[in-house]
């Protein structure tokens, strides 16, 4: 292995790495206050990316620029979390918080089963590519390699800001203390006065927005099939079991782990490329069962 | 009806169970699929699946006693399924016993390396787990091609059935009724198992983990043990309905499969013998039906239901059955008690 392909292996799995820790973040983020595991996040990634896939198409069809596929991705984000998440949350979720935890898994799963159709129902089995938004930021090169700005910068840039954004929001900011409130102790926080239902609704379109956020950004690189909902949940519950469920920091630590692991895997044993972030999965929770840094949660008796 | 005029005798102090209306049910059941293959040829087929896939559910089905859902078993339905495949391929004309014990041995085997990892967990990290093994299992069967034929998957011809070559009928016909015969043994066996002290110590991990440990018992082992169960049972559905199809695929394994088996589970009834065949009957015969209107909304469609059972019916059908049928008993407490 020379130091080009080092190089673009590690390019390979920070840009990758980058999108994987969106998408989790938000699983994670829904995770950790919600004690919800949502198999339906995947879905909610496919459909950021398809949609905004179709929305760029339609704007630059019209002859608008290609820089406009940028604000579209925010756009497409939103949409998914407004028009998909909030529904979700206030006619279904909210029936189940206080059912047991194999019941929410098979909700959010049905969900997950039913979403997976529409996506087939609205845009078909073919694949779709719009590479437009990477083509706009051109090519850096660095030390003779030549990569794409959109995921050698732009992405990572995305994913720290997404990442020191979400510690900020939850430790200064009144709608995050909130969220913590409710968090730590959903009772006594709606005892003081806080709408645990209304930071509960937020909370899911927050997650649902960077689920779509994660597939929007990730339309331009990949082409989107039938399918990627899929691939897409194992592997962010991969990343976020692996830090530890809730574990926003962590997240973003292993999701880095995974995303190199893969990309180098991907040059050096290609056939087991898939497997890698399992294997990491698989070894950590060996180790330390609740995640590299979760905490053994104190048990009812 | 014969069966509701039955339900009036107050025989119901020792033994309801075996007096009750519904078993004659189960009995007009049985002796209607054993009839089958004479008064409907056409359907042999779909009912053999059925019940190959009924024998699958039968495994998640005894997850969910212990409170825990798989996401991932279509692992060993498509593992035992694989391992009688290679066998065939390697050796053909091998015994069709053979063929359905190295498969479950395969299942069994691998149940017993996930299993060790996976019992150190409950709830989501369990099933999701489940789902990432099934998922790494799937992409190995996908890239290595070579062996395993990658996508099309490998093809074999009919096993031999103590050492004769069968014609097509003739195996068909040995193929559904062994997979009768291996319905009512492991039924029975589960129904047996589940009342036995291990199955009572796996059941205890669904309403009260740590008192097991408090008796000194290993929850970890008594999940062990019915994981064990479960993959077996798994692999014996996986084997037969590979040599009932003649080819095996990675659809097998892909985890469409294993949410399949989790909805026939819960729509037969959470945690009832009886309720993983009668539900995959039911989904097989109306899924033969209804794909050729709904192919595209299949899904959909059984997520739909799925949401309906959870929500409003969480017995599912055993449980709708049951309540049909004990209305006018007197015991509305014998059903909660007895499947708790």
């Amino acid at each position: 292995m020379n130091f080009s392909i080092f190089l673009l292996a590690l390019f390979d799995g920070v840009a990758y790495a980058a999108l994987v820790f969106i998408v989790a973040l938000g699983l994670t983020l829904i995770f950790g206050v919600m004690r919800i595991l949502n198999v339906a996040h995947g879905s909610l990634y496919a459909i950021g990316a398809y949609t905004t896939v179709s929305l760029v198409g339609y704007f630059l069809a019209l002859g608008f620029a290609p820089a406009f596929a940028f604000p579209l991705m925010i756009v497409s984000a939103i949409l998914v979390g407004i028009v998909i998440g909030a529904p979700l949350e206030y006619f279904l979720l909210r029936r189940i918080y206080q059912k047991s935890e194999v019941l929410q898994l098979l909700v959010t799963f049905a969900v997950f089963m039913i979403l997976e159709d529409v996506q087939r129902l609205v845009w078909g089995t073919q694949p779709y590519f719009n590479s437009s938004a990477l083509q706009v930021l051109g090519n850096v090169t660095v030390f003779g390699v030549t990569y794409t700005a959109y995921q050698l910068i732009l992405l990572p840039l995305i994913a720290v800001v997404l990442l020191l954004g979400m510690r900020f929001f939850l430790r200064h900011t009144i709608i995050g203390k909130l969220i913590t409130a409710t968090t730590e102790d959903r009772e006594a926080a709606q005892s003081i006065g806080i709408d645990a239902d209304r930071v509960f609704l937020f909370t899911f379109v927050i997650g649902a927005v960077l689920a779509g956020l994660g597939g929007a950004l990730a339309s331009p690189t990949t082409s989107i099939l039938p399918g990627m909902g899929a691939d897409m949940i194992v592997l962010s519950f991969a990343v976020v079991a692996t830090a530890g469920l809730g574990q926003i920091e962590g997240a973003a630590l292993t999701a880095l782990m995974i995303g190199l692991g893969r990309s180098f895997a991907v040059y050096l044993y290609p056939e087991i490329s898939v497997l890698v972030p399992y294997l990491i999965m698989v070894l950590v929770l060996l180790v330390r069962p609740e995640g590299l840094f979760g905490s053994p949660a104190a048990r009812k008796i | 009806m014969p069966t509701r005029t039955q339900s009036s005798k107050p025989s119901n102090k020792v033994n309801a169970r075996m007096t009750s209306p519904l078993s004659w049910l189960w009995i007009v059941g049985m002796a209607v699929i054993i009839a089958v293959p004479f008064l409907v040829p056409s359907m042999q087929l779909l009912v053999n699946f059925a019940l190959a896939k009924g024998l699958a559910v039968l495994g998640v089905t005894v997850l969910l006693r212990a409170g825990q859902v798989s996401f991932g078993h279509a692992l060993y339905f498509g593992i035992a399924a694989y391992a009688g495949a290679f066998l065939m391929t390697s050796m053909p004309a091998t015994d069709f016993f053979v063929i359905l014990i190295v498969g479950v041995l395969g299942a069994i085997v691998a149940g017993l390396f996930v299993g060790l990892f996976v019992v150190r967990y409950r709830g989501i990290f369990f099933g999701m787990l489940n789902l990432a093994f099934s998922m790494i299992f799937w992409s190995i069967l996908e890239k290595f091609y070579h062996l395993t034929g990658g996508a099309d998957g490998l093809r074999f011809t009919r096993p031999t059935v103590f050492g004769q070559a069968l014609d097509h009928v003739q195996f068909n016909m040995v193929l559904y009724y062994s997979v009768l015969v291996l319905m009512v043994a492991l039924g029975w066996f589960t129904h047996r198992w589940f009342a036995s002290p291990v199955g009572q110590l796996f059941q205890t991990i669904k309403t009260n983990e740590t008192r097991l440990e408090y008796l000194g018992i290993s929850p970890k082992r008594a999940l062990l043990s019915g994981y064990l169960l479960s993959a077996a049972l798994c692999g014996v559905g996986g084997v037969m309905m590979g040599m009932a199809q003649g080819v095996v695929t990675p659809e097998y394994v892909w985890w469409v499969r294993s949410a399949e088996m989790v909805f026939i589970a819960v729509l037969g009834g959470a945690g009832s013998v009886q309720g993983a065949f009668l539900g995959a009957l039911i989904y097989e015969v109306v899924r033969t039906y209804a794909s050729v209107y709904a192919g595209d909304i299949w899904q959909m469609i059984l997520g739909g239901f799925l949401l309906i059972i959870i929500l409003f019916a969480p017995g599912g059908l055993i449980g709708i059955l049951e309540s049909a049928f004990k209305r006018d008993t007197t015991k509305p407490s014998a059903k909660t008690g007895d499947r708790k």
